[in-house]
């Protein structure tokens, strides 16, 4: 088992250094649920679609991540509160390429 | 007033589902969905996407799922009552239950199920400062009857299907139809697509992309919208409309249901897994919209919650009845309409 370091802030700007399998099969939006950084219902709603943009969140170090799918480039163009930084965690399979990956948590779509 | 056995709050794969468990058991079962289609998210979501863990299905589409469901509870004659939202529920002196939606429609049951998924889903309204002020005043998130905008500009923003779609209805109604997006792709079916490039191409209808509506403006009614081009020069315009109709998909919100003295954890309605029932006797949740220890919100699970539920809402309608479970291969599947399904009696016969 490989794990790697992410450094998550939540949506009420708490920091967590969290632990990530890279043999999960897991992505960022269920590594957040799994650590309950934000509550049920609030995050991951469409279960990982790229359908609803509940799992956004700002990408704030500067690592080479995969580029966005057509399907995640339309929820964001549709989404708020984008920024230049945005991704959707669900769309950021884990894998090494992501130690020390840092992220912020983007206000809850109300 | 609209009577039932069963009261089920939602018409996804669950509470669908329900009304079949609930008709083997001769209860008649009413629907109530806030959408205008039975299904709930395999409908209105992911019709198109593929679903691998329901037993039996080695792969479903969810589209498909629904017109199975459909199809597999037709005999029990379910009613339903679409595009209303559960508002509000009382208890009446006998224990029974009156569910009013948010068009006045009254339901009355001994049991009410919800199966609500997610909560009912709302329109995802732009952030715009002064938004408030102008719905229902040339603001609108959908559209109901499109006689209003007869000769009117409207201006609709989106690049989903339903912004398509709406673009092209009101082509041939609307006195000028404007849509904005803030890409230039749009993700729609592709002959709605090429349909609004012909409307774009014969002047009938203004497109303009990649750009974002950022303000309202008008006295006592919407008057114009300003449009910023989402370009280097951020150049912007006004555009003068009478109506403004952004069309950015729905969110689920758990809604009036959270007001109902349930307890609620997680979003989410506790239930007791013996049968599923709520903190108030008669009312139950099953599917997603319900949490216990070790919930998993599948729709394998919601089955299987429905038919519990229908068996504890049956003894609840006829405390003094005797019953035990029998096999559908065995009891056959006997209609509300008269229909009778059974497995075909085996033949006896000697063989010389």
């Amino acid at each position: 088992m490989t794990d790697i370091k992410i450094t998550i802030i939540d949506r009420d700007g708490v920091t967590h250094e969290i632990d990530a399998p890279t043999d999960m099969n897991m992505n960022l939006m269920e590594v957040v649920r799994s650590y309950e950084l934000a509550p049920e219902g609030t995050i991951g709603i469409c279960g990982g679609m790229a359908m609803c943009a509940s799992c956004q969140c700002y990408v704030e170090s500067d690592h080479e991540l995969p580029e966005m799918s057509d399907d995640e480039e339309a929820m964001l163009s549709e989404a708020f509160n984008v920024k230049e930084n945005s991704r959707l965690g669900c769309q950021l399979h884990i894998s090494e390429v992501m130690d020390g990956l840092k992220v912020e948590l983007a206000p809850e779509d109300v | 007033m609209i009577k039932t056995d069963i009261l089920i709050i939602g018409a996804g794969p669950t509470g669908l589902f329900a009304v079949f468990e609930a008709g083997l058991l001769k209860l008649k079962c009413h629907l109530i969905d806030a959408l205008p289609q039975a299904g709930g998210q395999c409908a209105e979501i992911y019709p198109k996407k593929p679903i691998y863990d329901i037993p039996g299905f080695p792969e479903i589409l969810a589209g498909d799922l629904v017109n199975n469901l459909m199809e597999q509870i037709k005999s029990f004659q379910p009613g339903f009552t679409l595009g209303e939202r559960a508002e509000t529920i009382k208890k009446l002196d006998d224990g029974t239950f009156v569910v009013t939606t948010n068009k006045g429609t009254e339901h009355h049951a001994p049991i009410v199920a919800i199966a609500g998924g997610l909560g009912s889903f709302e329109p995802r309204k732009p952030l715009l400062d002064n938004l408030s002020k102008y719905e229902d005043n040339g603001v609108a998130y959908m559209i109901k009857d499109p006689e209003v905008y007869r000769n009117k500009r409207v201006v609709i923003a989106g690049g989903g299907d339903s912004a398509l779609d709406w673009s092209i209805f009101l082509a041939d109604i609307a006195s000028e139809v404007t849509l904005i997006h803030r890409r230039n792709e749009f993700r729609g079916a592709l002959d709605s697509v090429e349909k609004v490039q012909e409307l774009k191409n014969q002047g009938k209808l203004n497109l303009i992309t990649p750009a974002e509506i950022i303000g309202l403006n008008g006295e006592n009614k919407l008057e114009s919208v300003l449009v910023r081009k989402i370009s280097e020069a951020k150049e912007e315009m006004f555009l003068e409309v009478d109506h403004f109709i952004p069309l950015f998909g729905l969110s689920p919100k758990l809604g009036p249901i959270g007001d109902w003295g349930l307890e609620i954890e997680k979003n989410a309605i506790k239930v007791d897994t013996f049968d599923y029932q709520t903190n108030i006797p008669g009312i139950y949740a099953i599917g997603d919209v319900n949490t216990y220890p070790g919930k998993l919100k599948l729709i394998l699970c919601g089955f299987h919650e429905a038919t519990l539920m229908c068996q504890s809402a049956f003894q609840k309608i006829h405390p003094d009845k005797k019953y035990v479970m029998k096999y559908t291969t065995v009891g056959g599947v006997s209609g509300f309409d008269g229909t009778k399904k059974e497995a075909p009696k085996a033949v006896v016969k000697k063989i010389e």
